[in-house]
């Protein structure tokens, strides 16, 4: 396999990846290209001249329902779970590492958490905030909703991290007269920095696209996903294209935000003469 | 810096010098983690138990009624449309199952051995990566110009002459369902393959070639055994995202198909809690069976 002419093997298997790259660009890319679409222009090819009468459309807010408010409420929420499963994650991740009376209970609801189907986290939260008396709101139950889906992410990447992390580092702080927060701050923080951006990632993205779990949880207001989801049943002008485009660019940039965070760690590391 | 510095003589003077070496205190494992159960019992156990409670309720067009009734699960059980919904969950589960597990572990081989540098293999990775953190919602309407009638693929054949009309199977239609699922939660697939892969120890494929085994017999006798836990965790993730999902079978199937958590979602905008607090127990307890019995095979812990 670690041959030095690439066999037939190679070029079958990487046409085949070719294919699911393809596979998963493809129809992003169609809608992409369609949002573009000319003012007569319909749902489906050809386009019909380009414009961006659909991009300007978007912002008018009788035309296409609360965007600018669904947006501004989903990327509230995915910053309110992004901060909470990093921190939450982190703090797990190092109870784990140390061993407690209940960590395997604990472990197993976290992972029952990744598995049960997100529409009876819904209808469960839901239920248990009417018979609360409680009213469910974006910022309450949807959040708790989100939670139980990025949790879990975070907290298995926490687990692997640290099932990979020496503690020679620590001892070595600890030897040269550290406290055990300044072991953390100064020794284990930085070293585990990158994954925690990774998980800052997923706590935002997940959030940001999360349809199931916020649809019984949402309460009034409408989350993006939601007010997509609405507009697929009655609107039929390429708007809805357009508002996807914007929603995958904004995907698109808080991923390159989050990757070139890593990069930046990781050259200063290197700088630095750490590996 | 300066905060440690300061810090740091005020905590030297707190611990004694034999007690130095000893770790925090007992309890911060307990802080630690109170946080992670906190939120769970909150927004997971809570629900659970609203969801069981409820699905003895009584309920009539306009409101839910506490009381202790077994009729909702009299009504869910005794129904042929909800055996059969759950025979159509079923085979959705199956075949996406086939499929993401056949490109999943084709995608993450040719990533894990046929790609020569880390970097390379981590950004392939990242490309594969990068759809999976966008919108389900647009993801699915991304097909619609593709498959529909007028749609690209259609026009397509019909000029090469391939068939004569438009193709209605398309769009709405069960095939369109296996299609955006398979589109949707393959990386849940490919994701723990490669992370097994890669950590095979390339000297046990040289032994294996060295004691005299063919490509096949590399790949069926050492690298899938090897890889059971990756492919294991990623059925965890498919056979359970398949099992609840109601919005993929909605949207593509135009409403033609069923699913248990389609049957969920309907009897909810009905409100009929109750009704669909029993079925949701009965979905919950089909993914518990799922997970339990992949778990008996592979103990996922020990490979974190």
């Amino acid at each position: 396999m670690q041959a030095d002419r690439r066999t037939l093997e190679f070029y079958l298997l990487a046409a085949f990846f070719g294919l699911f790259v393809l596979f998963l660009y493809g129809p992003l890319s169609t809608i992409l290209l369609l949002s573009f679409q000319g003012p007569n222009g319909g749902l489906t090819f050809p386009m019909n001249g380009v414009s961006l009468r659909w991009f300007q459309n978007l912002f008018e807010t009788q035309a296409v329902g609360d965007f600018g408010g669904s947006f501004s409420r989903s990327l509230m929420l995915g910053l309110m779970v992004m901060a909470t499963t990093v921190v939450v994650s982190l703090l797990a991740g190092l109870a784990f590492r140390r061993g407690f009376l209940g960590a395997t209970p604990l472990f197993y609801l976290t992972i029952s958490s990744l598995v049960v189907p997100s529409i009876l986290i819904s209808l469960g939260i839901g239920l248990a905030f009417q018979i609360a008396g409680l009213e469910p709101n974006w910022w309450s139950s949807a959040f708790g909703a989100h939670l139980t889906w990025t949790l879990p992410f975070g907290v298995l990447i926490m687990f692997a991290v640290f099932n990979r992390f020496s503690p020679a580092y620590e001892e070595a702080a600890r030897d040269l007269g550290a406290t055990s927060w300044q072991a953390f701050a100064h020794v284990v923080l930085p070293i585990i920095a990158p994954s925690l951006v990774g998980v800052g990632l997923f706590g935002f993205t997940l959030s940001y696209d999360e349809f199931a779990r916020t649809l019984m949880t949402a309460g009034s207001f409408n989350t993006l996903p939601l007010e997509i989801y609405g507009m697929t049943t009655n609107v039929t002008t390429p708007v809805l294209y357009a508002l996807g485009a914007v929603t995958t660019l904004v995907s698109f940039a808080v991923i390159g935000i989050a990757l070139a965070t890593i990069a930046i760690i990781a050259r200063q590391r290197r700088k630095l003469g750490v590996s | 810096m300066s905060v440690a510095a300061e810090a740091a003589p005020a905590a030297v003077s707190d611990a004694p010098a034999p007690k130095r070496r000893r770790r925090a205190p007992p309890f911060a494992p307990y802080l630690q983690a109170m946080p992670l159960g906190l939120i769970l019992g909150a927004f997971l156990l809570l629900p659970i138990a609203a969801i069981v409670i409820v699905s003895f309720w009584d309920y009539d067009s306009v409101q839910i009624y506490p009381a202790f009734v077994t009729l909702n699960y009299a009504e869910t059980l005794g129904s042929w449309v909800t055996w059969s919904t759950l025979l159509n969950t079923l085979k959705f589960v199956a075949i996406v199952w086939a499929i993401t597990l056949f490109v999943g572990f084709w995608v993450a081989y040719f990533l894990a051995f046929h790609v020569r540098t880390s970097k390379m293999q981590t950004l392939l990775f990242l490309v594969c990566t990068v759809p999976f953190l966008t919108s389900n919602i647009i993801r699915m309407i991304s097909w619609v110009p593709f498959l529909g009638r007028n749609g690209l693929l259609n026009s397509a054949l019909v000029e090469a002459g391939i068939v004569p009309a438009p193709l209605e199977f398309l769009l709405f239609s069960e095939f369109a369902v296996v299609l955006a699922m398979v589109h949707l939660y393959s990386l849940f697939m490919v994701t723990p393959i490669f992370n097994t892969l890669v950590r095979i120890d390339r000297s046990l494929i040289e032994a294996a070639r060295d004691a005299g085994a063919n490509g096949f017999q590399i790949l069926w006798n050492v690298i899938i055994p090897l890889a059971k836990p990756g492919i294991a965790i990623g059925s965890i993730f498919v056979i359970t995202l398949v099992l609840g999902d109601f919005i993929t079978v909605r949207f593509m199937s135009g409403g033609q198909s069923a699913s248990m958590g389609l049957m969920i979602a309907n009897q909810i905008s009905l409100l009929q809690y109750p009704a669909a607090a029993a079925n949701a127990v009965a979905l919950l307890v089909l993914v518990l069976i799922m997970m339990a019995a992949i778990l008996r095979i592979v103990d996922i812990r020990k490979e974190l």
